[in-house]
Parts: C-alpha cells; structure tokens; sequence
C-alpha cells in the first residue's frame, strides 16, 4: 500500500505543480456558474432555472469535457514513464506492476475527482448562497450526485487511457489513440445506434436495445443525471431508450463504476505481460 | 549466499537466442566486469538478474531468493545507462521519491547527494542538470538503502577525470564493506585497475571469466618484453635467439629498443637470459591488458565490434 501511495502522491503533486488541478477546477467552476445563470439565455431566460435543468446542463456538458481531460490527464501513464526511461528503472524498486499501475489510477483519479469536488463544489456553493428560495438541501444532494457521477464518468475514461498506455510502444500512438476512444464514444457510439435503428426499421430486438446504452459510459452518465433528476420525459434521441431500461438508477449507478473496474483489470492484465 | 548466480541460463526473444547457457556468479565484496559488444547479451543478463525477465531455461538466483522478488529488490541498486529522471522535480525530490519506493530512511538522500557531490544543486530541477549530474543523481539513487548488489550500467559516461575517480574510490569503499558489483563499461582501460573478475560476452554466450591473471592465461597471450640495449641491438637479438625454447618468438625494434613478445610460460626463462648476458640496459614487461584480452576472446569479427565493446 506504501508502493502505492508512493506513486499516487507524486502523480498528485505532478498535477498541482503543473497546474492541472486547478486550471481544471477553474474550468469546472467557470463553465458550472455559466450555465446556472445562463443555461436558458436561449430560451430568452437570464438567471437560475431549477436544480434539474442546471444538472442536465451541466451532465450535457460534462461528457464532451470530462472524458477529454481524463484521456489527457492519462494517456501518457505509462508509455510516457517509458518513453521518458524511468519505467525500466521503477520496475527495478520493490514495486510490483499491478502498484505501479493503481497507484498512477489512484494519483489520476484523485486529481480528477478533487477538481471534480472544487470545481462544481464552488459552483453549488455560489448558487445556495446567491440564489433566493433555493432549496440548499435538495441542491446539495443533487450536486453530490453530480459531483460522484462526474468523477465515476472521468475514472472509467483514466481506466481506458490506461489501456491504451500500457498497449502502445509511443506517446504521439497513445494520444492518437485516446483522442479515437473520445470521438467513438462521444460522438460515433449514439450514431450508430440510431444508424442501427433506423437500417433496421424497427425490426431489432426491441429488448436488447436499450441495454446497449450501457456500451457507452457517457449514455450511463446522461441517463444517470436525467433521469435521476426530472423524469424520463426529458430523455431524447437514443437517450429515450433508457427509460426501457429495467434496471433503475441503483443498476446505472453499478454500471459506471464497472465502466472503471473493468478496463483497470484489462489494462493491468495487458501490463503484466508487456516486455520492458 | 553468492549475490547472484546464473545456472546455465539461456534467453530466447521470438526466434532468436539471446543468451545461450550462461554460467557466472558473484559474491559478496567482489567487483565483475561484465563486458560485451552491443547485441552481445549483456543488459539481457542484467534484466534477468534484477527480475524484469525470466530465463527460458536455467536458474536465477539472486542474494539467496528469487530474482524479481520485492524483498530482494529492496537490496539491489541499479544505474541504468543513460539514466534519466522526471526533468520537473529537484534533485531532492526524487531521491526522497524514489527512496520512499524503497523503504530507505529519508535521511539518506541529502547524505548521498553530498556524497556524489550534487550539495549545491539537490533543489534545482533535473532539467537544468549536465548529464553528469543526472549521471551523479543516478549513482545517489542507486546507493539508496545500502545494497548488497550493485548493478551500473556505464556508470562513468558524463563524468570527469576527477567524478570518475571519486566513483571509482566509492566502489572500492563499497566493496570493501561487503557489497557486490557488477560493472559494465565501454572503457576497458579506465576499469581494469578496479575490478576482480571479468566476464565477456559473445553473441550470447559466455567466452570467459576470471580474474585478469587467469584471463591471461586462459588467452595464452605473449608479453611483451621491451629491451633497452647496453650495447648494439643485434647482440641483444643474438641473446633473445640463443635463449629462444619455442617457435613464435615476435621481435621488432622501435626507438633503438628491441621488443619481444614471448608466450607467458618462457617469459621468465628469456629474462633470465637477457639479465645474465649482460646485455640489457633496461627492460619493461608488458602483460596483456583486459582491452588485448577483451579483442582476444571476441575474436576477428569481435574487431568490428570493438567501438561498442559494451
């Protein structure tokens, strides 16, 4: 566990001294109050909406964001340490590949999880005090919510930059490939499933396709703070087929955190049997 | 218990055999030359003994465990060629990073970056450093936690004259207390005073190894035996010829000197000759250094290699 702190440590103090941390947060908090006050300037409204519709915003948001400074934060983990010659060198220390690799998850997820925490946390704050007749008590559990959905969203994108990381012999190969995982999963993921909708027409199993919104951590993330938070009305596109899905908020809560779980173990597997 | 020792250990990566039934050890308070051209199978060698990979065939054992093992790695410091560092952080810092790695007390690290002479420059960061320095940091961390095994990897490249004296002065320091060496280095001259034993590698395979003594023997190279005359250069070539036991003899003259090599065996036999004719103004025995002997063993096609012979 020393190992691993070890390496957590220096992987957070990287991230406050090369400013990551803050510069994050920053962004967070900036992007948050914005959208709290402006999210609806579209709709001719300035000012605080209600708690939901500032959530879905800011959920709507966060999966362009959160996903591209997890890959960022992470696709170097450990093609970098080997590129940059100290990964031989670590390997030599009473450090066993599987520390190596939790403690660089556990440096980058607290990195991400804390401006996460500052970022929004300051945002929530600002709105409980700035806004008249905001009920603080439902804002705060649904900024926690948020706050732990958001970080779970980051940690399973630092899991599969991981994956990456440990695969790839070169840095510009890993970054490539980290910017592909953002574009397939942002962008591509919920095309091709309304593609495969509508090529179908109608005619795929009805039963299986709201499942495969669990293929995509960014779905379970949109689903999570939609549906969580206003009811399943306001789910559009292949977001609708969520609200097919039998297993609740518990269920969606669950598969977010194996959105993490898994690719760590594929990424540590992968690292066992890498030659350095 | 040996502080490492091969057992017929052979490595293969894909097709190709990168180490071929490699026998050699080492023990405590003893310093090993390990040296080879590039391709020869050296750092192969060294990653399997500090566990980073495992033989096809044969054993590994390392300071009486398993090689790779935690509680064994805590006892191994490793100088990699080229060593490089995170360029962010202070000399300091990761020395204190890297020793926390190792379980070594934190009081250590402005201990041995004094000792390797980065006093002044411990809080500045790596990136500003020569590659001296960094090779100087490189050594500190590799002293972290007092090992029973040390393992540099040209540990020389980037230091002074005067650097190079002071690491060669702490590993004789070393020895003494008891620690293991092994030395790998390009520049076999500048090592030869320093080490033990010498291993040299071919083509993954061991040539030879022992002290240089019976290195010398084992190559059954000539001496050379440089010879001022008292009187002219021909008489003294009377006396070499009278004396001659074997066929072989080399003789040449440069700078009014007559030089012979002779086979190790009739060396003190011609010397007593000469000494007896009195003949002999001055005399000068040359043994093979490890540099004839290192071309020796690698043979003709080793020539080719001898710019890299690491």
């Amino acid at each position: 566990m020393n190992s691993i702190w070890t390496i957590a440590r220096k992987e957070l103090s990287d991230s406050l001294r090369n400013r990551w941390l803050i510069a994050i947060a920053l962004v967070f908090a900036t992007l948050a109050v914005g959208i709290a006050w402006f999210g609806a300037a579209a709709s001719g409204q300035v000012g605080y909406a209600s708690t939901p519709a500032t959530i879905a915003s800011l959920a709507s948001l966060g999966i362009f964001l959160i996903p591209l400074i997890a890959l960022l934060l992470a696709y170097d983990a450990i093609v970098g340490e080997e590129e940059g010659g100290t990964l031989l060198l670590l390997m030599t220390y009473p450090l066993s590949r599987g520390q190596l690799l939790f403690g660089k998850f556990l440096g980058h997820g607290l990195t991400l999880a804390l401006a996460t925490l500052i970022g929004f946390g300051v945002a929530g704050v600002a709105i409980a005090i700035l806004v008249k007749d905001v009920a603080v008590g439902a804002l705060a559990v649904a900024m926690l919510r948020f706050i732990i959905s958001t970080t779970l969203l980051g940690w399973s994108f630092i899991a599969l930059a991981y994956v990456v990381s440990v695969r790839v012999s070169e840095k510009p190969i890993a970054a490539g490939l980290a910017l592909a995982i953002w574009f397939f999963f942002v962008l591509i993921f919920d095309l091709l499933l309304l593609g495969m909708l509508v090529a179908s027409q109608g005619e795929f199993n009805p039963e299986l396709l709201p499942w495969l919104l669990l293929l995509n951590p960014t779905d379970i993330y949109r689903l999570l703070n939609i549906v969580t938070f206003s009811d399943s009305t306001q789910l559009s596109g292949v977001l609708s087929l969520g609200s097919d899905l039998p297993i609740g908020p518990n269920g969606l809560w669950l598969a977010l955190v194996l959105w993490f779980v898994i690719p760590l173990a594929g990424a540590w597997a992968l690292f066992r049997g890498r030659r350095i | 218990m040996s502080c490492f020792r091969l057992e017929n250990v052979s490595y293969r990566y894909d097709k190709a055999l990168v180490l071929n039934g490699v026998d050699l050890r080492l023990e405590p308070g003893e310093i090993l030359g390990l040296f080879g051209h590039n391709g020869a199978g050296k750092t192969t060698s060294i990653k399997l003994i500090l566990g980073l990979m495992t033989p096809s065939q044969g054993k590994v054992s390392v300071l009486g465990g398993e090689a790779g093992d935690p509680k064994i790695s805590q006892y191994i410091g490793y100088l990699p060629e080229n060593v490089m560092f995170y360029p962010q952080l202070t000399g300091r810092e990761i020395l204190a990073h890297f020793a926390r790695l190792k379980g070594a007390n934190l009081r250590q690290v402005p201990e041995l970056l004094g000792q390797v002479g980065l006093d002044d420059a411990m809080d500045a960061r790596v990136k500003t450093y020569s590659k001296g320095m960094r090779q100087r940091l490189g050594l500190a961390q590799a002293l972290l936690g007092k090992p029973r095994l040390l393992m540099l990897d040209e540990p020389t490249v980037g230091l002074d004259p005067i650097a190079t004296a002071d690491l060669y002065r702490l590993l004789r320091t070393l020895r003494d207390d008891g620690t293991g060496i092994v030395l790998c280095s390009h520049v076999l001259p500048g090592v030869e005073p320093y080490i033990d034993r010498a291993a040299i590698l071919t083509d993954g395979s061991l040539k030879a190894a022992g002290d240089l003594a019976s290195l010398r023997r084992q190559a059954n190279m000539a001496t050379t035996l440089s010879i001022e005359p008292e009187g002219t250069v021909a008489a003294l070539e009377t006396v070499v010829n009278d004396a001659k036991a074997s066929a072989g003899l080399m003789m040449r003259h440069e700078n009014g000197r007559l030089h012979v090599d002779v086979r190790p065996a009739e060396k003190m036999d011609l010397v007593k000759a000469l000494m007896e004719s009195g003949q002999v103004r001055d005399l000068g025995i040359y043994e093979p250094t490890l540099e004839d002997v290192y071309v020796h063993f690698i043979g003709s096609g080793g020539l080719a290699h001898r710019g890299g012979a690491q």
